[in-house]
């Protein structure tokens, strides 16, 4: 005969106030096998944990059932509190009161006899409950960072710093990621790449990383501690080992009117080409669907005008598998562009550029060398408008969501506009100014007071060219929806920050989850930031939310230290909800029968084939067999089953039976 | 072709040439027009302000007495007309509890069932019967003016890109005709102030009127009577706003299509217009 006690708890208002704790507790000392049934105002804390441990051990109780919030909350608290009494943690189950029953009843009779019913089916599943031991698992210590700008390169460095193994994927042929195309970085105006590089080549020489540029993830299998990615190494067409970065290739190329991604579609590059000139490798890469050579069979320039031999124009693509204990995703972002608006024009104007493209045409090393040209004819652009909130906050034609960069950098581009043309004139478009930061809001006001940007409170409707000029029609909603019109030489576009390409195909391929723009999502808003719901795998910067420099290197920081935290054990402790299949003694073995439909239901591939033997040798029967390191607890197993051979540890059919019988 | 036709008040009043270009055209393109039996008023401009009853009741009579006639599709032609079915129609489809209320006031079973469409979207079907039939190609510059109400608001209309649209660019092409690259496609002309602010009218049609011609167009092609009102029958207010005679005509699509088509431009209403269709008239068939 079982010795159950239950624990009801009022979660202070959450659930007293709807059902009847005292009634409830009443109630459940009737139930066979109960033996200690009690109320109390707040279980999860120090004394009413203590107050269930005394009760385990004076009334010799072998189970419990707390009656309280949801087990994502509290399961491992009470666990942690039954096992402190001396019984075994997985002899404690919860009834979610809360969340089930007193958030979603009005108060009343039926409510509190819902309450004494979740916890009646509970009671019957700890009388089948069998103590279980969590399972350990080893713990590979290499850690591999998918995206290497600033994000990815801070969790590496971190990580590396803290004696541990990286491997850095970048897709492109250079880390440095968005941050590496900006001017000068807000609230501060010094020099993005002049920070940015040192961390770059540090990476690069880091004895604990590994930089695999020009490379994507492909394949993703095992779990936490344990992971098996697959990586394509795209070919550069280079012998990276013999190629010196000298870039006579390049000088060399004959095909130089490529559209250059780096400079956003403002300058051009050749087909053999690094990204810019201080990328990380600095090796070129050739750009097979522009390379002469590939489009015609002819020319191999390159190939000629290498000193060292490194061209390889027959290389192919390469697959590496690598051994990795956790992945950290910073992905990043990218910017919605012009041509998504048909107010302004559908990008066909080309003065009407994005915020990218403003910093490549004010920084140094952008196709302006700095100086402020605009894109059509070369001239000095004397008024320039910037237009905030262009597609973010929008939900008829946008995002709805708040890009939260775009105030800061907005105020940034008109300062620089203004500390390059100082006849100039700047105006900015805005619904409102987020400039909630360390030193943010100070800088908007000194764009807006020392460099006399004008601001106008409102949105604009239209903008078309009329004899060179961009005509701005917008509204200034602070002097009473005044229409106000703008004859401006360009536009500056702050477009919304979106998810990056292929970010829901890549969260798919890791089993993680991601919300309806494709922002990969995390473990909780709150508590759990960087962490996703897949374990073993976090999350740094923008491709989490729209983030800046500051926060994606704070986040980047959080996430190698979760990842420093996990690699602190060589073993790891999982939880033992896994499905097992029946051992029965000779001659039957287990009531599997061999069939293995379930090897193909698993999604985790954790479905073995086992082979009984008899002494001599003989293969008697194969059976399955499941490795508790790979399974998830899913069930799907269960179900598919045929023979009901599989269980699952800790819900199993006994168990779930004995609950719905109950009702 | 079966399709039934609403023409609504404008198209027996100020806008004829619409009704009778529209009917022309289609007939030639062999479209039988059913007319909706005992229509009434679709409430445009003032019923949807003053009640919200009668702004649902008016357009659920209409469509009640074409489902009656057992038509499935209704053109009609006048924006504000096609505007008004459409919002109500989908009011009364999200808000099912007021039926009862509806089919009560206007003593008619309402179904929901008729779709209705406007000019562009009937022609656009038939532009390649309309190819095949253009005979005198229209080879103007012309600036496609679809004004707002066609486009909006897109979740009711769900017609075009609300910003940009393009439908009306890409029939005038197919009958041979230009059109220009123009900013103020949907632009306000000023719409029911046609008749209580003139003033407003010639300053906003004006910024139209000014600017088409400004982008080389031979004409201003609209959709809408409204539209046409003020492009047309204002164009002595706006040229007096404006200081400058400004003789640039606008015609409806109907007419655009129908010229051609080789049809008679007095079957298609041209002579009606306040400004001349010039053009037309040196076909030799307006005089």
């Amino acid at each position: 005969m079982s010795r159950i006690g239950v624990f009801t708890c009022h979660c202070g208002e959450n659930i007293g106030a709807t059902v009847d704790c005292a009634k409830v507790a009443e109630m459940c000392r009737a139930i066979p096998g109960v033996v200690h049934s009690v109320d109390y105002k707040y279980m999860c804390s120090d004394p009413g944990q203590r107050m269930m441990q005394e009760a385990i051990r004076e009334h010799q109780l072998d189970g419990v059932v707390v009656a309280a919030c949801s087990p994502r909350m509290h399961e491992p608290t009470f666990r942690r509190a039954v096992s402190g009494a001396g019984i075994n943690p997985y002899m404690c189950e919860m009834a979610n009161l809360r969340e089930h029953c007193s958030w979603v009843h009005e108060k009343g009779e039926a409510t509190t006899n819902k309450a004494a019913d979740l916890i009646r089916v509970l009671v019957e599943k700890v009388k089948h409950n069998e103590p279980l031991h969590p399972i350990k698992v080893p713990v590979t210590r290499t850690a591999m960072v998918i995206g290497g700008g600033v994000g990815g390169i801070q969790v590496a460095l971190d990580i590396a710093n803290g004696g541990h193994k990286v491997v850095l994927v970048e897709k492109s042929p250079s880390i440095g990621g968005h941050m590496s195309q900006l001017s000068e970085t807000f609230p501060t105006l010094d020099c993005s790449q002049c920070i940015l590089t040192p961390r770059m080549v540090e990476a690069a020489q880091h004895p604990n990383i590994t930089l695999m540029t020009y490379s994507e993830v492909e394949k993703v299998d095992g779990f936490i501690g344990n992971f098996k990615v697959t990586v394509r190494k795209k070919a550069r067409k280079l012998d990276e080992k013999l190629c010196t970065g000298c870039g006579l290739c390049i000088q060399k190329c004959p095909n130089k009117k490529i559209s250059d991604e780096f400079n956003e579609g403002l300058g051009t590059r050749t087909a053999i080409y690094v990204p810019f000139p201080q990328a990380v490798p600095n090796k070129p890469v050739i750009d097979m669907k522009n390379c002469t050579f590939y489009k015609t069979g002819k020319c191999k320039v390159c190939e000629k005008m290498c000193p060292t031999g490194a061209i390889r124009f027959e290389q192919e693509d390469e697959l590496v598998t690598l051994d990795i204990g956790a992945i950290v995703l910073a992905t990043g972002f990218k910017l919605m562009k012009t041509d998504a608006f048909p107010e302004y024009g559908y990008g066909k104007h080309k003065d009407i550029i994005d915020g990218m493209q403003f910093e490549r045409l004010a920084s140094a090393s952008g196709p302006t060398s700095g100086v402020m040209k605009r894109p059509s004819d070369g001239k000095e652009p004397k008024t320039v408008v910037f237009i905030a909130c262009s597609g973010s906050r929008d939900r008829a034609k946008g995002v709805p969501y708040c890009s939260k960069i775009c105030c800061m950098y907005t105020a940034k581009h008109a300062m620089l506009y203004k500390h390059k043309v100082h006849s100039g004139k700047a105006y900015v478009f805005y619904m409102d100014i987020r400039a909630a930061g360390k030193d943010y809001d100070e800088f908007v006001r000194r764009a807006i007071e020392e460099d006399e940007v004008k601001y106008i409170r409102g949105r604009v409707s239209r903008i078309y060219e009329e004899d060179g000029k961009l005509i701005v029609m917008g509204a200034d909603t602070l002097m009473g929806g005044e229409p106000v019109v703008i004859k401006a030489d360009m536009v500056v576009l702050a477009t919304a920050v979106q998810s990056n390409d292929r970010s829901e195909e890549l969260a798919q391929t890791l089993h993680v989850s991601y919300d309806s723009y494709g922002f990969f999502a995390e473990a909780h808003p709150k508590l759990r930031p960087v962490e996703t719901n897949t374990a073993g795998i976090f999350l740094a910067g923008a491709c989490q939310a729209p983030r800046d420099i500051p926060e994606t290197v704070a986040q980047a920081s959080g996430a190698a230290a979760k990842v420093v935290g996990l690699f602190s054990n060589e073993e790891l402790t999982r939880e033992p909800i896994v499905a097992v299949v029946n051992r029965q003694a000779a001659p039957v073995y287990s009531t599997c029968t061999g069939c293995f439909l379930c090897q193909g239901a698993c999604p985790y591939q954790a479905i073995e084939q086992e082979e009984i033997k008899a002494r001599d040798g003989q293969i008697l029967m194969t059976l399955a067999r499941i490795n508790p390191g790979l399974c998830q607890g899913c069930g799907t197993c269960v179900a598919t089953c045929r023979t009901k051979a599989i269980d699952l540890q800790g819900f199993s059919n006994e168990q779930l039976y004995a609950e719905l019988m109950t009702l | 072709m079966r399709i039934g036709y609403y023409p609504g008040c404008s198209l027996l009043g100020s806008s004829r040439e619409f009704d009778e270009s529209a009917r022309t055209v289609l007939e030639a393109l062999d479209v039988e027009l059913v007319e909706v039996p005992d229509w009434n008023c679709c409430g445009a401009s003032s019923a949807h302000i003053l009640n919200h009853e009668l702004s649902l009741a008016l357009p659920a009579r209409i469509l009640a007495l074409a489902e009656q006639a057992g038509l499935t599709e209704v053109l009609a032609p006048c924006a504000a007309c096609s505007n008004r079915l459409l919002s109500a129609q989908q009011h009364l489809e999200q808000h099912r509890e007021l039926w009862a209320g509806v089919q009560e006031a206007i003593g008619l079973p309402y179904k929901g069932t008729v779709k209705v469409v406007n000019i562009l979207e009937v022609l656009d079907r038939l532009k390649e019967h309309i190819a095949v039939k253009t005979t005198a190609p229209f080879t103007k510059k012309v600036a496609s003016y679809y004004g707002c109400l066609l486009v909006r608001p897109p979740r009711i209309v769900n017609f075009d890109r609300p910003e940009d649209p393009q439908s009306m660019d890409r029939l005038l092409q197919a009958v041979g005709a230009i059109p220009v690259e123009w900013p103020f496609k949907t632009e306000c002309c000023g719409a029911a102030f046609s008749v209580t602010r003139t003033d407003l009218v010639a300053r906003l049609s004006g910024k139209l009127v000014q600017d088409a011609v400004k982008r080389g167009a031979d004409a201003i092609v609209v959709a809408c009577p409204m539209c046409h009102s003020n492009l047309d029958l204002r164009r002595a207010e706006i040229n007096e706003h404006l200081q400058e005679e400004y003789t640039i005509p606008a015609m409806f699509i109907t007419q655009v299509v129908g010229l051609a088509l080789g049809l008679d431009p007095k079957a298609l209403g041209l002579h009606r217009h306040m400004v001349p269709v010039e053009f037309a008239e040196t076909a030799g068939a307006l005089s």
